[in-house]
């Protein structure tokens, strides 16, 4: 008889299952777990978590707190960061210091993994919170994150 | 009946212009015409409201850009698809492979030329109705075999082949649902099957029996439009897409588009056939016939919801499933089925009022 019993646990389970999506259908309107695209630009808050792009902040008097120590470089999995570096005088003690020239992150190949940011010692890079990231030519996908002529930052190094 | 009388003016004009067999010619021509622009609109529609009930079973928002809760969607889609390149495969046949999307749409569009949307809306009413419909709706996968062995592609013969396995199988347990009911009504004629659901709709008439091939029904109606769970046909984590794989742009669209007129179809003549097509629930309209068109579309698109929630809940069936649950449950059950409503008509244990 377990021809029966087959179709009796067979519509039972099928009706479990409609009733489970039935229920995500009724309570869709509220719990819908997807965003609408972010239209309301002015009041648009980003949330803590997202990554967007990894961005390097400069201050007023445009300086930003990497030392150019290439960790970040090494870390990466995937190549993404490329320190060009120099060697500069240093003012105070007139030695010859290493200094970064140009900061090259190919937006185009970082999966978004974080390891960079982590494995800063002086928290010179974060994420942005850009999440137009589509451009016409990929060339824009190549940028340099330190700003023309900007310096490091004082006291980062201590 | 301001639609009937606008009907009327025409028909009667056209026959005072014309001699009598042009004129009908004519009537015949701006009827298809109606028809097919109503139809293809509709379609748009329901792949509208399928992609938005999906998004809402699936706890997203789904596409509501294009115009008012993106009512625009699908026909900003189907222009694009218009527009695009027609593609196709090297030494494809290519006279089959441009015919079958035209099998696939005609037939679908056919079947809806004897569905009674109301008591005066209703193109082509023969005595046959219910056969016709069973017949017609089973030249679709004609067109979809077509579409599968002509394209040269492995995928696509894959799936027609399926479709074909699915659809001999299934058309057995529609038709015998389908006769289940016959049984009761005696008559395969769609306005007097409705005319006898006056006195009950025939799921209340028929009670038990009725019920089992109202579910047989749906599930097998389900599998004819190769809908998922029955979509082994597109299977497209396994064949791409299927038949369709090698088709592009407005043929595509076609095979699209016949999908879902053929879902409103099967939901349609439920509707007709258990649920009382366009009469009123306990004749509540009864006195103002023009509802009818509006019940009609009522109990469709329950139905239609039903095969969408059908569609996102259940995972795919592999072949041999489908081949057990159809051949070892559905066909006996309905066989069982078929005897047991003839019994009870026999003895007078229908529910009439
Ligand atoms: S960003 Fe941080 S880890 Fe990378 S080079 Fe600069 S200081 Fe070192
Ligand atoms: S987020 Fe990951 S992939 Fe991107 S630059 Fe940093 S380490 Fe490389």
């Amino acid at each position: 008889m377990s021809y029966f019993s087959d179709i009796y646990k067979g519509i039972k389970t099928l009706l479990t299952g409609m009733s489970v999506t039935g229920k995500y259908f009724i309570t869709s309107k509220k719990g819908a777990i997807t965003q609408q695209y972010p239209d309301n630009r002015d009041t648009l808050k980003m949330f803590d978590r997202f990554r967007g792009e990894v961005i390097m902040p400069h201050n007023e008097e445009n300086e930003h707190r990497c030392t150019g120590c290439q960790k970040c470089e090494i870390a990466c999995p995937n190549g993404t960061i490329e320190i060009i570096w120099d060697r500069g005088i240093d003012e105070e003690t007139g030695k010859k210091k290493k200094k970064i020239d140009q900061f090259v992150y190919h937006l185009s190949m970082c999966t978004m993994c974080g390891l960079c940011i982590d494995v800063c010692p002086t928290d010179a890079i974060e994420w942005g919170q850009n999440f137009e990231n589509s451009v016409y030519d990929r060339t824009a996908l190549t940028r340099v994150l330190n700003k023309p002529d900007s310096k490091l930052m004082k006291g980062v190094e201590d | 009946m301001i639609l009937l009388s606008i009907t009327e003016n025409i028909h009667n004009w056209l026959f005072s212009v014309m001699p009598a067999g042009v004129a009908s010619i004519v009537e015949m021509v701006l009827i298809a015409i109606v028809y097919l622009t109503v139809f293809a609109v509709a379609g748009l529609f329901l792949v509208l409201l399928e992609r938005r009930v999906a998004a809402w079973f699936q706890l997203r928002i789904g596409p509501n850009r294009v115009g008012f809760q993106g009512l625009l969607q699908t026909m900003a889609d189907a222009i694009k698809l218009l527009t695009k390149e027609l593609t196709g495969t090297d030494r494809a046949d290519k006279f089959l492979y441009n015919l079958a999307p035209y099998f696939v749409i005609i037939s679908a569009l056919m079947a809806l030329a004897v569905i009674p949307f109301s008591k005066d809306f209703h193109a082509f009413d023969i005595n046959i109705g219910l056969f016709f419909l069973i017949a017609i709706s089973s030249i679709g996968v004609i067109g979809i075999l077509l579409g599968g062995w002509s394209s040269n592609n492995k995928f696509a013969i894959i799936g027609a082949m399926r479709s074909g396995v699915q659809t001999i199988s299934y058309e057995l347990s529609v038709g015998l649902s389908l006769l289940t009911m016959v049984v009761i009504t005696g008559t395969l004629q769609l306005s007097e099957i409705i005319e006898i659901q006056k006195s009950g709709w025939l799921i209340v008439q028929g009670h038990i029996p009725a019920i089992i091939a109202f579910m047989v029904f749906m599930i097998s109606g389900t599998a004819e439009t190769n809908r998922a769970p029955f979509d082994m046909v597109e299977a497209e984590s396994e064949l791409g897409a299927g038949f369709h794989t090698e088709y592009s742009g407005m043929k595509f669209a076609y095979f699209f588009l016949a999908e879902f007129i053929n879902m409103f179809i099967i939901a349609a003549i439920a509707a007709t056939v258990f649920f009382g097509g366009w009469l009123s629930p306990f004749g509540i309209t009864e006195s103002i016939p023009e509802l009818g068109v509006f019940w009609f579309l009522i109990k469709t698109m329950v139905l239609v919801f039903l095969m969408m929630w059908f569609r996102w809940t259940f995972p795919r069936l592999r072949v041999d499933q489908l081949l057990t649950l159809e051949w070892k449950y559905l066909l006996p059950i309905n066989l069982v089925n078929i005897v047991l409503m003839a019994v009870l008509v026999w003895l007078n244990l229908t529910i009439r009022w």
